[in-house]
């Protein structure tokens, strides 16, 4: 199974900021191993961003992003005590979703 | 008149260079730069997070044949204590008989307390992609928690004292098929391989600024890094024989780095190109 | 402009008759996921590709796209630090896309109502090349792009 995320959540203004570490090779498919056979690709395909069951953040993935990816935005709202929830889907369908206090 | 040619020549050349270098300089000041924006939006992100989490999580846990956590683990500040530990390694364990840094007291615990064997406990000491390293993530964890504490290497305890002094000795000690010394590349300023600055660590600054940030996450290899795969690296680019993982050698090199960053203030798990 | 139109009544009715074989039960999450990811865009390797499979036409350029945290040299492509605001109004999509990568199109990122149109990430850049910043506000497409500079890494530390 999927290590978990790192999410931190935090109200900065009248704006909540999230920024989420991710556990993921984001193999691109393109690479060879030593034995010159290719590496398949396995990489993050959909990322979904939650607060209180309204999607703040609908994201779409190639293997272009980077290894462990990382992502940062804001959305209007949110206070503290309350919960953001992420989770990804690969193209193995593998998923994982995790969820953080907004402090 | 004869010889006057060359030195005219050479004056020219010299002329010629001078320019060139200047030229070069200007390019490498705004790419230096530039290249330190980029680390500079690293900053903020570090994967090294994961490691760290990773690395907690499995210090509470009951692990090996004893399963048994690291909770008794004594990093040399009292058992299962890790707020502060890295700062003062390596240093002398009354209990081994040796002078140790973290991922050799590591593995020191897993044998000795978690029942497993030196081999196995020494499996994976560098993960790739596919075989994750406990170590790493241990060592990630466990150096977090020294962030911000001043490194305080004991350099008047009389072994580690003697590991520092062996460890001057090697970094300046020529071998291997390059006729190579650490301070062959660690012992001026201003030296690069390519666009990377090698730190001085013969100078207090160069040793504090290198050594308080390992370990780190690199970039370039989408792993966290311990110190042990620093050395290693360092002995496989002199074309050294390989540094054993956890050896006097590697441990004395680190006592001497360690000790040479003593009073400066710890800032790993970092991120690096 | 016809053809066009075709295209796009294609593609709706495409979803609509996922959603409906999804809600029927008949097929695997797996493959609900799968329309959900816009595979055509993916596979595309130039500008105009990307963007007739993202069902727009030619993307205007804008000054009101900005890109933030983004350096000019890369240290290292396997990750480049890439930020971008949008200050086009009724932004629904941030997309990156780079021009030399095997695949241009990098990420999509659907903002909803509410949420900045701003974020940053890291993506990996196979050599020196611009990078775009494509927005689609109001049903039409912005952009703006960035050269980054792609350097080898040697030994450091």
């Amino acid at each position: 199974m999927a290590d978990p995320m790192k999410i931190r959540a935090n109200v900065v203004g009248d704006s909540t900021e999230v920024k989420v570490l991710m556990n993921h090779e984001m193999e691109t498919g393109q690479r060879k191993d030593a034995q010159g056979k290719i590496i398949p690709g396995w990489f993050i395909q959909n990322v979904k961003v939650t607060h209180n069951d309204k999607v703040v953040l609908d994201a779409q993935w190639g293997p272009a992003v980077a290894k462990n990816p990382f992502l940062s935005f804001k959305f209007k709202g949110g206070a503290k005590g309350e919960k953001v929830r992420i989770t990804w889907t690969d193209n193995r369908n593998d998923t994982r979703t995790d969820e953080a206090t907004i402090a | 008149m004869k010889d006057m040619h060359p030195r005219k020549l050479a004056a020219g050349v010299v002329v010629a260079v001078l320019g060139v270098t200047i030229g070069v300089a200007l390019a490498q000041t705004s790419t230096v730069d530039e290249i330190a924006k980029y680390r500079e939006a690293l900053q903020d992100g570090n994967p090294a997070e994961l490691w760290e989490a990773r690395g907690e999580e499995m210090w509470t846990k009951p692990r090996g044949p004893k399963q048994v956590s690291f909770a008794r683990c004594d990093l040399g500040m009292g058992p299962g204590v890790v707020k502060g530990a890295y700062a003062h390694l390596p240093r002398y364990f009354a209990d081994a008989r040796r002078v140790m840094d973290l991922e050799t007291r590591l593995v020191w615990c897993m044998v000795n307390e978690q029942g497993m064997s030196e081999a196995d406990a020494t499996k994976t000491t560098f993960g790739g992609p596919g075989r994750r390293s406990d170590i790493e993530a241990l060592a990630a964890y466990v150096s977090g928690q020294s962030r911000g504490v001043k490194i305080d290497v004991a350099l008047d305890e009389p072994h580690v004292r003697d590991m520092y002094q062996l460890g001057e000795k090697m970094f300046f000690f020529r071998g291997g098929t390059h006729d190579f010394a650490c301070a062959t590349c660690h012992g001026d300023d201003g030296k690069r391989i390519r666009l990377q600055d090698l730190p001085n660590l013969t100078t207090v600054e160069g040793a504090r600024k290198a050594y308080s940030t390992w370990p780190a996450y690199r970039v370039s290899q989408g792993e966290l890094r311990t110190f042990q795969w620093r050395l290693n690296d360092c002995f496989r680019q002199q074309r050294f024989p390989d540094l054993v993982f956890g050896s006097d050698a590697s441990i004395a090199l680190t006592a001497y780095l360690a000790g040479r960053a003593n009073g400066a203030s710890f800032d790993a798990p970092a991120i690096k190109r | 402009m016809d053809k066009k139109r075709r295209e796009v009544l294609k593609a709706g009715g495409g979803m609509t008759l996922l959603m409906l074989l999804a809600a029927a039960g008949w097929l695997r999450p797996g493959d609900v996921r799968a329309a959900d990811w816009n595979k055509a865009a993916f596979d595309t390797k130039t500008m105009d590709e990307t963007m007739k499979a993202l069902g727009g036409g030619t993307p205007v350029p804008s000054n009101d796209i900005a890109f933030f945290s983004t350096p000019d040299i890369a240290e290292n492509g396997a990750v480049v630090p890439i930020g971008i605001t949008s200050k086009v109004p009724k932004t629904e999509s941030i997309a990156i896309l780079v021009e030399k990568n095997p695949n241009m199109l990098a990420a999509t990122f659907d903002i909803p109502a509410g949420t900045e149109p701003s974020l940053s990430t890291r993506i990996k850049m196979g050599q020196t090349s611009n990078v775009y910043a494509l927005v689609k506000a109001d049903g039409k497409y912005y952009v703006a792009s960035k050269e980054i500079k792609v350097t080898l890494g040697g030994c450091g530390g």
